[in-house]
């Protein structure tokens, strides 16, 4: 092979690459932005106006309270897997596999779960606790993974420096480790937000599709990318569900801005 | 007579200065040592001479380098092909993760060699010459990187042989070695030269004694004493590199 | 004396947090595994993997899944055809050819497009691809090639992440050990650099054909959902992922039983190729 003819291959495959990343950007924009408009925004959903602001909301109290149980467990077990086991532990092992597993199952997996364990084994209905809790399962591994891999990332000697001023292992974890791992954490933390964002198959059957915002913890809803699904699906209101896609992709966006920004800053802090 | 001529050479890395007004005769079928304290240029140079150092971002070079008569860095120089005619052993041995034979061959099918036969004997060739035939005739589909350290060593060396240089360049190459893989590779630089010009840095005093007919002395990016090698290690020109020899420094 | 207790304590709590996650895949399993097993015993292993004919609502309903799981695989395999190739040679740009301040925007760029929901996709391609592909193929021009391009498309940055990170954790003396015997950049990074990042990057298309298989919501737009055997790569397909999301909605009794059966059989697949993944991952940390 020539070294003209890789360099061009190589070339290509990045260009298609990538301009089909923007092309989807663009194409979503330029369709979705002029339907942006005071009628999809107004506050309550009608069949009229197929407003997105009651998904809106749906889709923070969803955020909300899975990254309220999800950021503890996912940040304690890795202070466990780093900070407390010891190398080559059989419990290790497994929770190490379990969090490999949990990472590899497709979200229709979660559905149907947690439509069996949580909606009609624990008879929650569809409902926004059913949605939260197969959320939380879902994006564990990803707060757990990068948790492991901001905790490694800080310098033995910090730690030794704290216990050797007498500092007990709670104090140099809480006070020493975690704030130097913290970018690193966070910026986990908000990549499991933006899988919940756009998680559409697993809150389906779980949190269900009701158009209204939900009334409690145990009330159906619906979030964006489900509203979107919805939309999309019946096929008739295709300037919301471009305008919707805009939303969710500018959600992304931030997202995924905030995420670098916090890694960038987290690979300054520990060289 | 000189196989490379340095020209008054100064080097850049970005706003660092490397190498100042270096001027070097490297003498055909003879091996010329590099000595000095780290961080002297030792191994800029070396990696000047074949153009080694233009994989280096923001490093820039001033005056002339001839090999055989010809400036190596004039723009329709092929780089390809002057590495070919320029090989190069490094510090560290680093063997392709891939069989001894391929390791050898690669250089080689790199150059456009396709014939089967001929590449077998290339490789024959090349382990004998680099003294490791003989241990490894037998594993020639062994992965590379299963064998000792020396040996790993001696299979670079082979797989810089096989493209037929005319120049060896050798950057340290014993430093990470034992003292018996040191010994044999030694021996085999000595037995080289008869073939090649051999140009090698060195932290080793007494390698660079015991090896080379010319030693080059760096310091701070200058040359500071070059010629013989026995002369310059019984009766040093210059006060510095007495002190470097004696071992009063570096 | 206080702090040494709540030390205990505290140890026995991240334990516990970090036991969640073994309990999750327990429940996850024995749900998964009571809810469909005893319908796939019932109406017949054999029957339920190899029959042909999905037809829940018939009498007798027949509940044969295999146009499924043909329709999965061929879907996946097009994905990879696709997908791989250009992915594992944009990670080969971006690990070895792109300009530092590019980098600096397409590094972001990757992270995004594996961010971006599957619902997104989904509607893009049921906007864009489905329309020129009805002016290409005739019908509808939901069918498997649509789905095979935009499953291409979704794998890019799963198959990019990790085929870069491993083509950077090759040794750099690799690199500069082929240059010195006067081999060009492209030739060392064919030739050395990507052989020596192989098993990395067979990694990233298991994961890669881990996401193809799993994917659901953007597959349901544009596939056309036919039950049947595909003729062509132009007929509509229906997969393991969207026979579940299709029909569960009004599901009852048996029907309900076999879609949950599907969502085993998915499982599994994605099992085994996650055991793959974890063995190729071992053999490497241990080489």
């Amino acid at each position: 092979m020539s070294s003209k003819l890789i360099r061009g291959c190589v070339y290509l495959s990045a260009a298609v690459t990538f301009a089909s990343l923007l092309f989807i950007l663009l194409y979503i924009f330029i369709n979705g932005l002029p339907h942006l408009n005071s009628d999809i925004l107004s506050w309550k959903f009608t069949t009229d106006n197929q407003s997105l602001i009651p998904s809106l909301i749906t889709t923070f109290i969803v955020l909300g309270l899975t990254l309220l149980i999800a950021t503890p467990i996912g940040v304690f077990t890795g202070f466990y897997l780093v900070e407390y086991a010891k190398r080559g532990n059989k419990v290790v092992e497994v929770i190490r596999m379990a969090t490999d597993t949990l990472a590899a199952i497709p979200s229709i997996v979660y559905g149907l779960f947690g439509m069996l364990f949580f909606v009609t084994f624990l008879g929650f209905q569809y409902s926004v606790a059913a949605g939260v809790l197969t959320s939380v399962i879902m994006v564990l591994p990803l707060i757990i993974r990068s948790t492991e891999e901001a905790l490694m990332a800080v310098n033995d000697s910090l730690r030794e420096a704290s216990f050797g001023l007498g500092a007990g292992k709670l104090r140099t974890i809480f006070r020493v480790v975690l704030p130097v791992a913290m970018p690193g954490i966070l910026s986990g933390v908000i990549l499991a937000s933006g899988r919940v964002i756009g998680e559409t198959a697993a809150l389906m059957y779980t949190l269900g599709t009701s158009s209204n915002l939900p009334s409690g913890l145990f009330s159906s809803g619906r979030t964006l990318a489900l509203h979107m699904y919805v939309l999309s699906n019946e096929g008739i209101h295709v300037n919301e569900s471009f305008a919707t896609g805009v939303v969710l992709i500018i959600f992304v966006l931030i997202v995924n801005g905030l995420s670098t920004f916090l890694s960038n800053k987290l690979a300054k802090g520990t060289k | 007579m000189s196989k490379i001529s340095i020209k008054d050479m100064n080097l850049w890395y970005g706003d660092f200065q490397a190498l100042h007004g270096v001027s070097l005769e490297i003498p055909q079928n003879e091996i010329t040592a590099f000595i000095g304290p780290s961080g002297c240029g030792k191994s800029t140079l070396i990696k000047s001479l074949n153009r080694m150092n233009d994989l280096v971002e923001g490093c820039r070079i001033e005056g002339d380098i001839l090999l055989d008569g010809k400036d190596i860095y004039k723009s329709n120089t092929n780089v390809n092909t002057l590495r070919k005619d320029v090989g190069m052993v490094f510090q560290q041995p680093n063997p392709f993760p891939m069989s001894i034979y391929n390791n050898i061959a690669y250089g080689p099918r790199t150059h456009g060699v396709k014939d089967k036969k001929e590449l077998d004997e290339i490789v024959e060739k090349s382990l004998r010459d680099a003294a490791i035939w003989d241990e490894v005739k037998d594993d020639l589909n062994k992965n590379a990187l299963s064998i000792s350290g020396g040996q790993q060593q001696r299979i670079c060396i082979a797989r810089a042989l096989a493209v037929q240089p005319e120049v060896l360049l050798m950057d340290e190459p014993t430093s990470a070695l034992d003292p018996i893989s040191t010994a044999k590779i030694e021996e085999l630089v000595t037995e080289l030269k008869e073939k090649y010009t051999i140009v090698m840095v060195t932290h080793n005093m007494q390698q660079a004694s015991r090896v080379s007919d010319h030693t080059a002395f760096f310091f701070n990016g200058y040359i500071i004493e070059s010629g013989d090698t026995r002369k310059m290690f019984t009766n040093p020109k210059k006060k510095q590199t007495e002190d470097y020899i004696s071992g009063r420094f570096g | 004396m206080k702090a040494k207790r709540l030390e205990g304590v505290m140890q026995g709590v991240f334990l516990f947090s970090a036991l969640i996650s073994v309990l999750s895949i327990i429940l996850i399993i024995i749900f998964m595994f009571a809810g469909g097993v005893p319908f796939m015993m019932e109406y017949g292993i054999v029957d339920f993997l190899f029959g042909d004919r999905w037809s829940p609502s018939n009498t007798p309903s027949s509940f044969g899944i295999l146009p499924m799981i043909l329709g999965s695989i061929f879907v996946t395999i097009g994905a990879v055809v696709i997908g791989v190739p250009i992915g594992i040679l944009t990670a080969v740009f971006m690990a070895e050819f792109c300009p530092p301040k590019l980098y600096k925007i397409l590094k972001p760029a990757t992270n995004l497009m594996a961010a971006i929901p599957s619902i997104v996709y989904g509607f893009f391609a049921l906007q864009l691809i489905v329309p020129i592909m009805r002016n290409f193929s005739g019908g509808t021009g939901m069918n498997m090639l649509t789905a095979m391009i935009l499953l291409g498309i979704m794998i890019l940055p799963t198959v990019i992440g990790l085929s870069e990170s491993s083509l950077r954790s090759v040794p750099r003396s690799y690199y500069t050990g082929s240059m010195a015997l006067g081999a060009t950049h492209e030739r060392t990074v064919m030739k050395v650099i990507m052989p020596a990042a192989k098993s990395g990057i067979i990694s990233s298309v298991i994961l890669g054909v881990g996401r193809a298989i799993g994917e659901t919501m953007a597959v349901v737009l544009i596939a056309g959902n036919q039950p049947i055997i595909p003729q062509s790569i132009t007929s509509g397909v229906r997969t393991l992922t969207t026979n579940i999301v299709l029909e569960m909605a009004y599901a009852a009794g048996e029907h309900r039983e076999a879609l949950i059966a599907t969502g085993v059989v998915l499982f599994v697949f994605i099992l085994m190729i996650n055991g793959l993944f974890m063995m190729i991952k071992r053999k490497e940390s241990k080489a």
